[in-house]
């Protein structure tokens, strides 16, 4: 009588899967989306070299294992430094000449930059991915008896939340978060105050990047690293970013990791929308609140 | 008294106007001199020149012997020149004690945060509020003491009586004569010379981008006339 129930209600462990599977998504959505917002307050400019900063981050920690055996614990260290001094050159030598003009152009050079950084890497490395082992420590998992639970998962949803919180708690809890809020607001009356706004811009767009190669070290064991990875989860990111609101702190992680679970649980009771759902959430928040759920209306 | 700010033949323009002619005049140590003048006369511009935000600029700003042309604002600012924009400039995300820790210190002997509550019982109720939720009068209140903890002893005020009710602009009268008597030397854009009269010890005129005249407070009965044909008042 009630046989369609066993077609809508998926056996439990397949749901909790998905629902792991949605939060590690979202861990990745909401760490990239987070860097997206903190250099589109300050900079204004919408950082479309991303998802190719993400892809450097993971190429990073693989490089240094292959080439020193350097392993994942340092890597999770030395890649943010070092894509993020990539990141500061960028914007000491190329954004910098863009400040003060149309949007268009700081996406413009991004987006261009993104293709001529994935394109070098797709000449050198192809684009199938290379395997990069997930550190001894965290091999393995644990049986919560509803699900298991590898523990590699585990720790990317745990660190990745830590990093969004404490993110967070910089910049709306202390000082430097105050000047960087000040400064996204007036930047002339905060550098008119005696603060090196120039350098707290290379500064911030720096730390951006390093949250992007951050996020790519953290999924170099999971998806394979490889010079599309990041093309893969930008366009996604984008829709979290512009759902969450642009510049929000909080909405770029409520959002990330809300969308990350709600596209797990479209793969479990309708497949067939798991690709489109987090668009399809994306033009209904613009139809209703065109600033995003966190944005304030400019 | 020595001259603590100098200002000599300064021009400035912002993209292609030309906004100031020329601009000439000294506000010397531990004074209080206004800036007065109509509309677009480039009051503002001058204030923000001196700060260097005006977009471009020549001529000279001499500050304690220091040539502040050529620095960009952060360094002006360092050296002990407080702002406070025709704007007010409260920052909407910040509380208003986040507002009033935002400007560094420049130098040691500026206030405390206890002697600015004390000037400013109203901030200290409203402490964890958010900046901009103020009242008019009290945001022009905040924007004045932000810039007193610093160390600045040159404070740069635009208006700051405009758009308030006559007992606020008393009140900030009050404060800017006992910040005279701890030594501020300031230097105050104003409309209204009624205003400027009761705490000023100097008054230039400004006009087209240059200053026309200069007239000391204690002669301003004597050349009412005048004033008002430069003001049109």
């Amino acid at each position: 009588m009630f046989s369609w129930l066993h077609i809508a209600m998926p056996p439990a462990p397949a749901l909790f899967a998905q629902l792991l599977v949605g939060l590690i998504n979202g861990s990745f959505y909401a760490l990239l989306s987070l860097g997206l917002a903190i250099i589109f307050g300050l900079l204004n400019i919408i950082n479309f070299a991303h998802g190719a900063q993400y892809m450097m981050g993971a190429f990073c920690a693989w490089f240094l294992l292959d080439w020193w055996g350097i392993g994942y614990w340092p890597a999770l260290v030395i890649a943010p430094f070092a894509v993020g001094a990539v990141g500061i050159a960028i914007e000491r030598l190329l954004l910098r000449r863009l400040a003060g003009l149309d949007h268009l152009y700081g996406l413009l050079l991004t987006f261009g930059l993104a293709l001529v950084i994935e394109g070098l890497f797709r000449q050198r490395y192809g684009s199938s991915g290379l395997p990069y082992t997930i550190p001894a420590e965290l091999i393995g998992g644990k049986n919560l008896g509803f699900m298991f639970l590898p523990v590699y998962r585990g720790w990317v949803v745990v660190f990745s939340l830590t990093v969004c919180l404490a993110t967070w708690f910089v910049i709306e809890r202390t000082r430097l978060g105050a000047l960087l809020r000040a400064a996204t607001e007036n930047a002339t009356l905060v550098q008119a105050f005696g603060i090196d706004v120039p350098r707290l811009v290379t500064l911030t767009y720096g730390a951006g990047v390093a949250l992007a190669a951050l996020a790519g070290v953290l999924a170099a064991p999971i998806y394979q690293v490889s010079p599309l990875m990041g093309a893969n989860i930008i366009i996604v990111v984008f829709a979290v970013v512009v759902i969450g609101g642009m510049g929000s702190i909080l909405g770029a992680i409520v959002s990330g990791f809300a969308l990350g679970l709600i596209e797990g649980l479209t793969k479990v009771f309708y497949p067939e929308a798991s690709n489109t759902i987090i668009f399809v959430i994306m033009a209904l928040v613009l139809l209703v609140k065109p600033a995003g759920l966190f944005g304030r209306a400019a | 008294m020595p001259d603590l700010l100098a200002v000599d033949g300064l021009h400035a323009w912002y993209g292609e106007s030309h906004v100031l002619h020329g601009v000439d005049f000294v506000v010397r140590q531990g004074e209080l001199a206004t800036l007065l003048g109509r509309n677009g006369a480039g009051k503002t511009t001058t204030l923000r020149a001196i700060m260097g935000i005006a977009g471009r600029r020549r001529g000279s700003v001499r500050f304690a012997g220091a040539e502040l042309i050529g620095l960009p604002s952060n360094r002006i600012a360092r050296m002990g020149v407080g702002y406070c924009p025709e704007e007010r400039g409260v920052f909407a995300s910040l509380s208003v004690e986040e507002n009033l820790l935002l400007p560094p210190p420049v130098r040691p002997g500026g206030l405390s945060l206890d002697e600015i509550y004390t000037i400013f019982p109203n901030l200290l109720d409203r402490r964890r509020s958010q900046g901009t939720k103020l009242s008019g009068g009290e945001q022009q209140m905040l924007a004045i003491a932000r810039i007193l903890r610093t160390g600045a002893t040159l404070l740069l005020l635009d208006e700051p009586t405009e758009g308030l009710a006559p007992v606020i602009v008393q009140q900030i009268g009050a404060v800017l004569r006992s910040l005279k008597e701890r030594g501020f030397t300031m230097l105050l854009v104003e409309q209204n010379f009624r205003f400027a009269a009761t705490v000023a010890d100097r008054h230039y005129i400004v006009e087209h981008g240059r200053v026309i005249d200069a007239i000391d407070n204690a002669a301003l009965a004597a050349n009412e006339a005048k004033l008002h044909d430069y003001l049109g008042v």
